[in-house]
């Protein structure tokens, strides 16, 4: 098998990779910042439930999520049949797109891992704020959203920036999870290989992650570099 | 009729009763100052006085407005009276992303804003508009800036400036929004003792101008000569009120005298 192929199919599997990379945090970002806020909800009843469903998102492996997700509708639902697989055939016959039901199962599994984390980055980001920096606004005459936005999100941000960056390092490591339920991913195309006793493959896609981590890791030290122009 | 008249005024944390009771009145260009040994409610009074607490009786009327009336359901102030006190906090909670000159427009512009807003103008003329406020807005800030001596550190971060300097921006800052009383809330406690000089010599000279204002602190020779007034608070309620020759001099409660006893040890 040669390098030129091998390479080519990597970064087939690569490109699931990405993808599952960028949807997840591009749903997962905002919908842990409303968890956020019903985590912090003077409604104790909407408090408690999200607490619960943080605590249990947090305490399951994000393995046993994927499968939950993956055919648990398919378990409830009357047919038996599970949505996900009539997706995938859906997704085949009309579009070519191979293993799409699974890959939407993960996307929507890690959506929810991954707002649960970070709600809980956000909450300590926003709890960090001092009372004060709220009543010196208010005093001053903003209103509840101008005091959110002008003064206390900037702060937040700084705040949370490493936790992010990390829990956005570990997604990209975690996509290789994807794999349990058919999605083709980087990993899964370089273990098609070695079970065909061809084992570099998978070294050499370790060589993706790195890089992939070590652009982010560049790129957060930058953001870092950029807010510390000031201190809390 | 006095320009600030507080009436009875009553707040309670859950069983707690902290004011009993205040009442006192201020007139125009007069200068309070608000002594006590601590948790007797001082803070609380100011907070109070601010809308950071909601009081549970009494009332607010500054200059023959109604600011707060309890009895008659006016716990929160109309928007329109939301700027006649300013307050100075004890550790300055100027915002560190802003610079010095930041902090002190980001309120004058925001409220110009918020003004501009309930105006009908179409979206052209209200940032045109905004735009010459926030110009002039710019130049008085600067001035204020200058006037509390940081006419070199506008562009600095908090996190640059000494708590001194951080203090009188804070200054500045509650100045801006031209509040009819300005409240301080102990304004040097914060401070390292070489620093507290610069700010109390601000706030002379903001007396010097004629600027109605409440301090609760604990400097008491700084009290004795900025003040009109001296209010003593014990258990919730002024227990003393007095010019400060009178009330450092010849306290007539038995309270006042151990607690100035107490202050000079
Ligand atoms: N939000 C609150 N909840 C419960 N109790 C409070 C609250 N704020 C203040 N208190 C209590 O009210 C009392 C008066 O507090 P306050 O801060 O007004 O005192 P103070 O006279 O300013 O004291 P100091 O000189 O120490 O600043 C204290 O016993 C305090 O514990
Ligand atoms: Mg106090």
């Amino acid at each position: 098998m040669d390098f030129i192929t091998v390479t080519q199919s990597l970064f087939e599997g690569f490109a699931v990779t990405c993808l599952l990379f960028v949807f997840t945090l591009l749903f997962s970002l905002p919908l842990g910042f409303l968890i956020s806020f019903c985590t912090m909800s003077k409604i104790k009843p909407i408090k408690a439930v999200f607490k619960v469903l943080v605590w249990i998102i947090r305490g399951v492996p994000l393995m046993l999520q994927l499968f939950i997700v993956y055919y648990l509708p398919g378990m409830l639902s009357p047919t038996g049949i599970n949505p996900f697989g009539k997706i995938d055939n859906y997704l085949y016959f009309n579009y070519g797109i191979d293993n799409g039901g699974a890959l939407i199962a993960t996307l929507i599994a890690f959506v929810i891992n991954y707002a649960a984390y970070f709600s809980e980055i956000f909450r300590g980001g926003i709890e960090a704020i001092p009372k004060g920096q709220y009543e010196a606004g208010q005093v001053l005459g903003l209103t509840k959203s101008q005091v959110f936005s002008k003064i206390v999100l900037m702060q937040v941000v700084k705040h949370i920036i490493p936790p992010i960056s990390n829990e956005v390092i570990t997604l990209v490591k975690d996509t290789a999870l994807a794999r349990v339920i058919g999605v083709i991913e980087i990993i899964k195309v370089a273990d098609m290989f070695a079970s065909k006793a061809i084992i570099w493959p998978l070294f050499y896609a370790g060589a993706f992650y790195l890089l992939f981590v070590g652009l982010l890791t560049v790129l957060f030290n930058y953001i870092e570099k950029k807010l510390s122009y000031y201190k809390v | 009729m006095a320009f600030l008249e507080v009436n009875n005024l009553y707040k309670s944390f859950g069983n707690a009763q902290i004011l009993k009771g205040v009442s006192f009145q201020m007139d125009k260009g007069e200068v309070f100052s608000i002594i006590g040994s601590s948790g007797n409610g001082k803070t609380t009074l100011l907070r109070c006085l601010n809308f950071l607490e909601t009081i549970d009786r009494g009332s607010i009327t500054v200059n023959g407005n109604v600011i707060l009336d309890a009895e008659n359901g006016i716990t929160t102030p109309h928007l329109t009276n939301r700027l006649t006190f300013g307050m100075v906090f004890q550790n300055f909670n100027l915002f560190p992303q802003y610079t010095a000159l930041k902090n002190v427009t980001l309120a004058m512009d925001l409220n110009a804003k918020n003004r501009l807003k309930e105006q009908n103008l179409t979206s052209r003329q209200r940032k045109s508009l905004l735009k010459e406020v926030c110009q002039t807005n710019e130049e008085t800030a600067k001035n204020l800036l200058k006037r509390v001596g940081l006419e070199e550190k506008m562009q600095h971060y908090p996190c640059q400036l000494s708590g001194g300097q951080q203090q009188r921006v804070a200054i500045a800052r509650a100045l801006a929004l031209a509040p009819d009383i300005l409240c301080f809330d102990e304004p040097t406690s914060a401070l390292d003792p070489e620093l507290t000089g610069e700010v109390l010599k601000v706030i002379k000279d903001l007396r010097d101008e004629g600027r109605t204002m409440l301090i609760v602190t604990h400097e008491m020779e700084f009290a004795k000569h900025v003040s009109d007034k001296i209010i003593f608070m014990a258990d919730g309620v002024i227990e003393e009120m007095g010019a400060p020759e009178q009330v450092f001099d010849s306290p007539r409660s038995e309270k006042t005298r151990s607690f100035l006893m107490k202050a000079k040890e």
